[in-house]
């Protein structure tokens, strides 16, 4: 029998056998299945269609971008060192934290920063900042890590927990223990916001280490090198399974300065304790042999992220140690500047070697009396006495003799009043006052009697120890300035410039600095056995006589300056010291002593040693022979 | 009754279809699992599909009405095993759902689908009335209720699930009242949001969650979704070659041998291999369904028809899943992906609609 699926009489029919045979009765079910079936196969190629033919791309991207990463390779920074090739700064290998950002969970910032002992608030702002930075670049999350720390990340870095930390090898900067040198060289930090928009740090991206001041900052490209990336295929434990490609990292170039570091350090020691700076040169050609600038500062402390602690420390000094007081504290020269004024009027012939000044402690002026520092007068005095004893009196009558315009225009031949073009990043000018500086600055005319303060090293004149070692080195030897620079380059041609100054009046003004060494003058104590040398000291207020009188600044006590250089004859080289709050410029005078003491020293000490090593070269070429030459009488 | 059984009289062309994915399952799983620990996966899921192929060729030979009389002691013996595993089983992969000595385990929930067949095969068969009225309905939904909550216990909600589809087939050929519809959809509807709070673990929660917004969670099941769909759509149109998909290769894929070996099927061999094997396993199906509708009697129909659902929930589950069209279960793709019991309980159950086709050569 046959049935129909929908049959109203099978419901009459009492009894049916236990397996019904009447398997038509669903085909239409059957049949709805079917296509039922066809449906949600046609919905499953739909589905492929969709992720493979329509839009593909998107998904072999992300394919590619699961597998591939960059691993930054980080370059080197160059090496500092010093003329003699001693290592000034080094580097030394720690482990820097990265995190990778492709598949990061924000809710593990905050553990990742406990567990090393980061601020976590500091740490999501971080990751914040580099949102705009293509997914697959690590970012930096702290530098130099600890042992214990090394070991957190290795216990936390599998794939079920935190999976973002990445350890790479990175070079720390090692910057000599003491601070020496600091503010030559500078430190190294990672690029601040406000750097990212500076030109010269244009090529650099969020997060690169750069060089903040000194050397580090003006040579940052050259010792920086160029960090290389290796392209590697990894699996989903981030374990590399194959390297596609390599780009080495280019190391960055060593940076050899002209600094000498048995000159440095002993400056470094005679300024300990005192507020600063001291500059010692080379005037045959600019290269600098010493800077110091105290109090300094530990640039190890910036080498990774300083603390903030440390970076309120320094901020909060009163004696401010991120200032480099050699090319950055502009204060009144004094007395050092009376070579300067000495040769302005010999120069202009305004005073010549018989012009003589009668000295009894002071002298009138446009109404005003002028004191001499020395009470009792220096009595009869002409130009080598006057810069001998550094008299006031007898450089008032040449200042107002010559003018204020004469005296700039010959400090300004001795590079006053510009910058030195010192290879350092934020050198200072000081100022070189004219009647025309003065009408552009204050829109007032020169009044005669302020020449008379300017004579002296006072008034608005102010200068750095840079700018000081610069000019009377260059007047030492007669007129031509070297431009000053730290790094030795064996290319570098230096032209000096040449003053138009008549060599036998620089002579005569290095005559009498001397007299003011080895005549009995103020800075005797810069004296040294079998060498010339010759100098000037200066003791400047540091406030006007006026502030002074009005009870302003009355706790401060003079600078000390001196400014000397040696031989005498053919100078070799030159200083210039500046003790904040030093008294008085003889004080001043033993420091540029030792510098100029170790110099020849050591030139000595190599002489010998040449002359040894010469006569080695020049003894038997046949093996070694006992030397009986040298053992007869 | 005088039977005479040839291998000619089999299903060919359902057998060689089933040959065809199985051994592109072979070379998936070898593809999957190189370098892998896993990477002797290959030969050993060869082996289970010749045990198999063995398996299927017995259950041809039986005749299915006797194990339709054995239908409700099978059914007790599966709850027996069942809660036995719930107790003494061995703890794989998060459930406790495998049973066995040594290395070698069973996964009774798989076994327990062509018991579910042949009980819902032989209850609907022996209907006095003309369509599955109240009591028919809730007898036999307590039937497969057992097993399911003894499986979804493991917990293992996905085997679970497969249980409903040849519940559901069976009782629609079997014909019943719309009031009746209705009411299982309003029950259903009250049954959800009370499972959900109740019922399911935080992981089938995520899983579901994930499934609606896969971004939320692109490190958990998300993640799962995510690479699984990366590597479908970097297949493209030709696919990248054997072994050479990296979604595959460096293991971004989860589990690719296994729940999503059809995605890594689908990166290596691109959406022309896909419509391929999609149109093998569819022709498997209607296959099936062609048997059923030439059964010899009803209970073969039931038979056939329970396979096929079960089939067609399956393929639409795991290849849904693959592409995101349907939520992470994690039941397996039939005879493609690695395991034993899964290729053993599907071979067993072509077995039985091969012994339904040849009942109608005998009689």
């Amino acid at each position: 029998m046959s049935h129909t699926p929908s049959d109203h009489n099978e419901e009459r029919v009492p009894s049916k056998p236990v397996y019904r045979d009447d398997t038509k009765f669903a085909s239409g079910k059957i049949a709805f299945f079917q296509y039922l079936a066809v449906g949600l196969f046609l919905f499953l190629i739909a589905g492929f269609w969709r992720l493979q033919v329509r839009n593909p791309e998107i998904y072999t991207e992300a394919a590619e971008s699961n597998r591939i990463r960059f691993v930054r390779l980080l370059a080197p920074r160059g090496k500092i060192l010093d003329r003699d090739g001693r290592v000034i700064v080094d580097n030394r290998s720690s482990y820097s934290l990265m995190l990778a950002r492709d598949h990061l969970k924000s809710e593990h910032l905050r553990p990742i920063a406990t567990g090393l002992g980061l601020d976590p608030g500091q740490l999501e702002a971080r990751v914040e900042r580099f949102r705009s930075r293509p997914k697959y670049e690590t970012i930096f999350i702290k530098r130099e890590l600890t042992l214990g720390e090394v070991a957190f990340v290795e216990a936390h870095r599998d794939p079920e927990t935190f999976p973002e930390l990445e350890l790479i090898r990175a070079q720390q900067r090692l910057y000599p223990q003491n601070g020496l040198a600091a503010h030559v060289i500078g430190y190294v930090g990672e690029i601040s916001e406000n750097e990212l928009n500076l030109a010269e740090f244009i090529k650099y991206d969020q997060g690169a280490v750069i060089g903040k001041a000194g050397l580090e900052r003006q040579y940052n490209d050259q010792l920086m090198g160029v960090d290389g990336q290796k392209q590697v295929v990894v699996d989903n434990h981030g374990t590399v399974r194959q390297s596609l490609g390599i780009k080495e990292a280019i190391p960055g170039k060593n940076l050899q300065l002209t600094l000498d570091l048995d000159l440095q350090v002993v400056a470094e020691l005679a300024m300990e304790g005192r507020t600063g700076a001291v500059v010692a040169l080379d005037p045959r050609n600019g290269e600098v042999l010493a800077m110091v600038s105290t109090p300094a500062y530990d640039p190890n402390k910036f080498a990774g992220r300083i603390r903030a602690a440390d970076w309120n420390e320094l901020r909060s000094n009163p004696e401010n140690p991120l200032l480099n007081r050699a090319i950055q504290a502009q204060f009144a020269p004094g007395s050092t500047f009376k070579p300067i004024v000495a040769l302005a009027g010999l120069e202009s012939g305004s005073i010549d070697e018989s012009f003589r000044v009668h000295c009894s402690g002071g002298a009138s002026f446009y109404g005003r009396y002028f004191k001499c520092h020395l009470k009792g007068g220096h009595g009869t005095v002409d130009l080598h006495k006057g810069i001998t004893q550094s008299c006031d009196v007898f450089f008032y009558n040449v200042g107002n003799r010559t003018g204020v315009d004469n005296i700039a225009k010959y400090a300004d031949m001795a590079g006053l009043g510009h910058k030195t073009g010192i290879d350092l990043p934020n050198e200072m000018q000081g100022t070189v006052p004219s009647s025309e500086w003065k009408m552009r600055n204050f829109r007032q005319k020169w009044y005669a009697g302020e020449t008379i303060s300017v004579a002296i090293g006072q008034g608005a004149l102010t200068l750095t120890p840079m700018q000081l070692a610069y000019a009377i080195g260059g007047v030492a030897m007669g007129g031509v300035w070297y431009p000053p620079h730290l790094v030795k380059d064996p290319d570098r041609m230096d032209k000096p410039r040449v003053g138009k100054i008549d060599p036998a009046n620089a002579q005569k003004v290095v005559y009498g600095m001397y007299g003011v060494v080895n005549e009995g003058g103020t800075g005797g104590r810069a004296r040294l056995p079998g060498v010339s040398v010759c100098g000037k000291t200066g003791s400047a207020q540091r406030v006007s006589n006026e502030a002074a009188k009005a009870g302003l600044g009355h706790n401060l006590k003079d600078n000390a300056w001196f400014v000397g250089f040696a031989p005498c004859e053919s100078p070799e080289i030159a200083v210039a010291v500046l003790w904040e709050g030093g008294v008085h410029g003889m004080y001043a005078a033993p420091i540029a002593r030792d510098v100029i003491k170790a110099y020849f020293d050591k030139k000595a000490r190599q002489t010998r040693d040449g002359a040894v090593a010469e006569m080695k070269r020049a003894q038997p070429q046949f093996g070694p022979v006992a030397p009986p030459a040298l053992s007869q009488p | 009754m005088a039977h005479y059984r040839s291998i000619r009289d089999l299903d060919w062309p359902l057998l060689i279809c089933t040959l065809i994915v199985c051994a592109m399952g072979v070379l998936q799983i070898y593809s999957a699992t190189r370098g892998t620990k896993y990477d002797d996966a290959w030969w050993k899921q060869a082996l289970w599909v010749l045990a198999g192929l063995l398996i299927m060729w017995i259950m041809a030979q039986i005749d299915y009405h006797s194990l339709l009389g054995q239908a409700y002691l099978l059914y007790f013996l599966s709850i027996a095993s069942l809660i036995v595993v719930l107790f003494i089983g061995t703890t794989r992969f998060g459930g406790r759902r495998w049973i066995g000595y040594g290395s070698f385990h069973v996964q009774i929930s798989e076994f327990i689908k062509t018991v579910i067949i042949l009980l819902v095969a032989r209850y609907l068969t022996e209907l006095k009335t003309d369509r599955a009225e109240g009591r028919d309905l809730l007898k036999l939904g307590g039937l497969v209720a057992v097993p399911m909550l003894l499986v979804m216990k493991q917990p293992d909600l996905g085997t679970a699930l497969t249980y409903l589809p040849i519940l559901a087939v069976g009782i629609l050929l079997a014909g019943l009242r719309w009031q009746y519809a209705v009411a299982i959809g309003v029950v259903l509807l009250l049954v959800v949001p009370l499972g959900w709070r109740y019922g399911l673990k935080d992981y089938q929660k995520a899983r579901l969650v994930t499934f609606l917004d896969p971004g939320q969670d692109p490190q958990g099941s998300g993640y799962q979704v995510i690479q699984s769909k990366i590597a479908v759509g970097a297949g493209q149109m030709w696919g990248r070659g054997v072994t050479k998909g990296t979604q595959t290769q460096y293991g971004f894929l989860p589990v690719p041998h296994t729940d999503f070996i059809f995605s890594a099927f689908a990166e290596e061999h691109g959406f022309f291999g896909v419509v391929w094997m999609l149109g093998f396993y569819f022709v498997l199906l209607m296959q099936i369904v062609q048997n059923a509708q030439m059964a010899p009697d009803r209970s073969g129909m039931y038979l056939c028809m329970g396979v096929g659902a079960l089939l067609l929930f399956h393929v639409l589950v795991n290849i849904g899943m693959v592409v995101g069209s349907m939520p992470v279960t994690g039941i397996p793709l039939p005879l493609m992906s690695y395991g034993g019991s899964n290729i053993l309980s599907f071979f067993m159950m072509l077995g039985l609609v091969n012994s339904v086709r040849l009942g109608r050569f005998v009689s």
